[in-house]
């Protein structure tokens, strides 16, 4: 029994009332399952025609896979410059100028305010008229520059709470020993800091990789454009968004789970609480 | 610590640009031609796996022929609707076919050959759909196209002021809305529905009005210092001569669709 | 680059082509409904998940977990291409002259509502969770009934945990009804996409404006949050 302050221990009429209501539940949920499936058979969504090309190799190899590889790759490039970028601004919001704190609060407010699809949207068009990059690359870059911006903010703001939530000891023994301020933000508090947050940078993935279905609505070439190459091809749309949907679903779950593991690993390493979820973030 | 903060942001925004830009090819060497084509439009420009094919890309094997290409020196690449200007300006692709329409204001950064066909606005139905003759008849009637097209404003504005648009930003999801009867017609020129029309799926399902109501000529983009736009015309002329213009239509479009018989097959237009 | 001098004139021509001001509305439609809906569901699935029953737990852990695994671009599209089209979910009226407007603009309120209920239930799930089990006993211990220290004690404290990450939902849930663009409701990165496209000799200025006006939107979110979930806050 989980330890919730709401609800007392349950007598046994109540634990009898509640093996009724799970076996209710269950059903209820299996009976609207089959009238979604019944209803989707009506509309002729569930024929051998529509499903089989999951079964071949080739549509895997043609479609789903590259279309994954586009996902995962766009996914690695921005977490990648997020953790940089994160690392830079939240530095800068920690600094002792007043300057560079003020810029670097800017910077970090305005890309966490602005929309990834309408930075997005908008780098893409920039690329488009000033040509900064290859016209093939132009998608992939937009997607990354977008992805890079709004989730560097969210990392920003993670190393700034994993620094300053650290036990105040930890600055003042850096300074006693005779460290200056910047000495000791980078060997005793930034190590311990990082630590506290890796696991919520690897939850950021799961972020960055629903995300990055954003880039289809700009060309990009990734899970959610696949499908819709597949589906032109077999003429079977919902199948392949259900398909594509399990495939996205699974990933995030290891990372999730990744994050999870890595967090209880983290623990014992550094004096910060460690998180699973970027604090601001939450996987939104 | 300020001024390193500053590196480290320049470092940051170059390796964002950087890191993708290096990976990217360079084509139209002297040994393989690069054509721009349309990888999700059946009947016109299609990718399955690594096999392509449409009229688009039949008329673009066959200029490529006459050029002297082989088949195996011919490389497709996708050109999107934003970036065929860009991919031609760049020297990206030596070619485009892909269901682009010669315009004034295009052609003031890209050269055209061709016109290779001559499409027009038209309306997909069910085939069983009997009142939508063409665009006035929309009324109360919900019409699907694509997000960035002006198709479906053209139609409110100036045929069916009474009609209800829906947009996506494919084609595909019209015709999943079409196929489903929850939306009445599609419309966008009427090769690209002939195409989607045609496929296996919706054989006997969705039919094409045939009352075109616009004039789009498609033509062979080309980069504006081109030295090949008079051999793409004459391929392009020889082609129709041929007979193998009409073949690669027919088996295209399918067998019920009869492009605008008063435009089609073109005569290519001179070169500027 | 384009000199502020001779952008200006342009970008108020823009305000006078483009509705920009509706699309603003659009968007603020959706997230007014949008955080209703969630605050709905959400609260229904944090009550499961905290349930003592263990399908209802299960349920309402198996949806927050799959439905925030899910991009919510597909989410929106399923609302429109499965749940409408497949399965003849219809959320508006089929005679109005501006039913698919209307159907369009539910459809995604549904979607959005569905994928941000998952993190209203995490977030009021904190709060709960913020609790110690000590309160509970202690306000049994004093004679109080269970409604009572339910009502009395550990439900205020558990809200005011949750404000903070309710805000952030808030936050998120306003930036994410951008996606609705994708089954063609007129909001305002649909209005920005159509902008840019036509006129590419104003991108930065159509940019600053839609910038801007989510910054305005968003800001005083954050401000209003902080402020609440510091004056609220439990102290322990």
């Amino acid at each position: 029994m989980s330890a919730s302050p709401l609800f007392d221990a349950p007598g046994p009429r109540t634990r009898r009332n509640f093996a009724v209501a799970n076996v209710f539940a269950v059903l209820l949920l299996l009976a609207g399952l089959g009238v979604v499936l019944l209803q989707l058979d009506a509309n002729g969504q569930l024929t051998a025609a529509k499903w089989t090309p999951f079964l071949e190799a080739s549509t895997w190899q043609d479609y789903l896979w590259p279309g994954l590889k586009g996902t995962l790759v766009a996914a690695a490039y921005s977490v990648v410059l997020a953790g940089v970028f994160g690392l830079v601004f939240g530095l800068g919001r920690l600094s002792q100028h007043r300057a560079v704190r003020a810029v670097s609060t800017v910077v970090v407010e305005f890309f966490r305010a602005v929309p990834v699809l309408l930075m997005m949207v908008f780098v893409y068009q920039l690329l488009i008229v000033y040509r900064l990059v290859p016209p093939d690359q132009f998608a992939l870059t937009a997607v990354v520059v977008a992805l890079t911006l709004y989730n560097g903010s969210v990392v920003a703001e993670l190393v700034r709470s994993g620094v300053t939530s650290l036990p105040k000891g930890q600055g003042e023994a850096g300074l006693s020993v005779g460290l200056t301020y910047g000495q000791t933000l980078r060997s005793v508090q930034l190590p311990q800091g990082i630590v506290a947050m890796a696991p919520a940078l690897v939850s950021q993935l799961v972020v960055v990789v629903k995300d990055s279905a954003l880039g289809y609505l700009i060309g990009y070439v990734e899970l959610l454009r696949q499908a819709e190459y597949l589906s032109t091809n077999f003429s079977n749309y919902i199948p392949a968004v259900i398909v594509i949907a399990v495939i996205f679903i699974v990933v995030n779950m290891v990372l999730s789970t990744v994050a999870q593991l890595l967090a209880r690993l983290l623990r014992s390493r550094t004096t910060g609480p460690v998180r699973v979820e970027a604090e601001g973030a939450n996987q939104m | 610590m300020r001024r390193s903060t500053l590196t480290a942001i320049a470092l940051a925004s170059v390796a964002a640009v950087g890191l993708t830009a290096c990976s990217s090819e360079e084509g139209g060497d002297d040994e393989k031609v690069t054509i721009g084509i349309k990888f999700d439009q059946p009947g016109l420009g299609l990718k399955s796996g690594d096999s392509y094919s449409g009229f688009d890309v039949d008329v673009a094997r066959y200029v490529a022929a006459e050029l002297g290409y082989e088949e195996d020196q011919i490389e497709f690449k996708e050109s999107p609707s934003p970036q065929r200007e860009t991919l031609l300006q760049s020297g990206q692709v030596d070619m485009i076919f892909a269901t682009y329409s010669i315009t004034d204001s295009r052609k003031e950064t890209v050269a055209f050959a061709g016109p290779y066909f001559v499409a027009g606005q038209d309306l997909l139905v069910a085939e069983d759909n009997t009142d939508i003759t063409g665009p006035e008849a929309l009324d109360g009637k919900k019409l699907c196209s694509v997000q960035g097209s002006t198709s479906a404003q053209r139609v409110k504005d100036e045929y069916s002021a009474g009609v209800q648009l829906q947009e996506f930003d494919t084609y595909s999801k019209c015709i999943e809305q079409l196929a489903a009867g929850t939306i009445d017609a599609v419309t966008t020129d009427d090769i690209i529905l002939a195409g989607f029309a045609a496929q296996e799926a919706n054989a006997g399902k969705l039919k094409v009005v045939g009352n075109p109501f616009s004039e789009e000529n498609y033509g062979v983009g080309l980069p504006q210092d081109n030295e090949i736009c008079e051999d793409v015309n004459a391929a392009i002329s020889k082609m129709i001569e041929s007979g193998e213009w009409e073949t690669a239509l027919a088996r295209n479009a399918g067998e019920t669709y009869t492009p605008n018989a008063d435009l089609n097959p073109p005569t290519p237009a001179a070169c500027a | 680059m384009i000199t502020l001098s001779g952008a200006l004139p342009q970008v108020t021509s823009l305000f006078s082509e483009y509705d920009i001001f509706g699309a603003f509305q659009m968007t603020l439609v959706l997230a007014g409904a949008t955080l209703v809906g969630s605050l709905l569901i959400g609260t229904v699935l944090a009550i499961m998940r905290v349930s003592p029953i263990a399908s209802l737990q299960a349920g309402g852990a198996i949806y927050v977990n799959v439905v925030r695994n899910t991009p919510l671009t597909l989410i929106v599209v399923a609302c429109s291409l499965g749940l409408y089209t497949q399965l003849g979910v219809v959320l508006a009226d089929r005679d109005s002259g501006t039913f698919i407007v209307d159907n369009n603009v539910r459809l995604a309120v549904l979607g959005l509502s569905l994928y941000h209920a998952s993190f209203v239930c995490e977030a009021l799930r904190s709060g709960v969770n913020t609790v110690p089990l000590g309160q509970a006993e202690a306000a049994r211990s004093i004679g109080l009934t269970f409604r009572q220290s339910l009502s009395i004690v550990i439900l205020p404290q558990a809200f005011r945990g949750a404000i903070a990450p309710l805000g952030n939902v808030v936050i998120a849930l306003t930036k994410n009804t951008t996606v609705a663009a994708t089954i063609g409701v007129a909001e305002a990165s649909y209005v920005m996409k159509e902008m840019i496209e036509n006129r590419p000799d104003v991108l930065f200025g159509i940019f600053a404006i839609f910038a801007l006006g989510f910054i305005l939107i968003v800001l005083p979110v954050g401000l209003v949050v902080t402020w609440a979930s510091r004056r609220l806050a439990v102290t322990r």
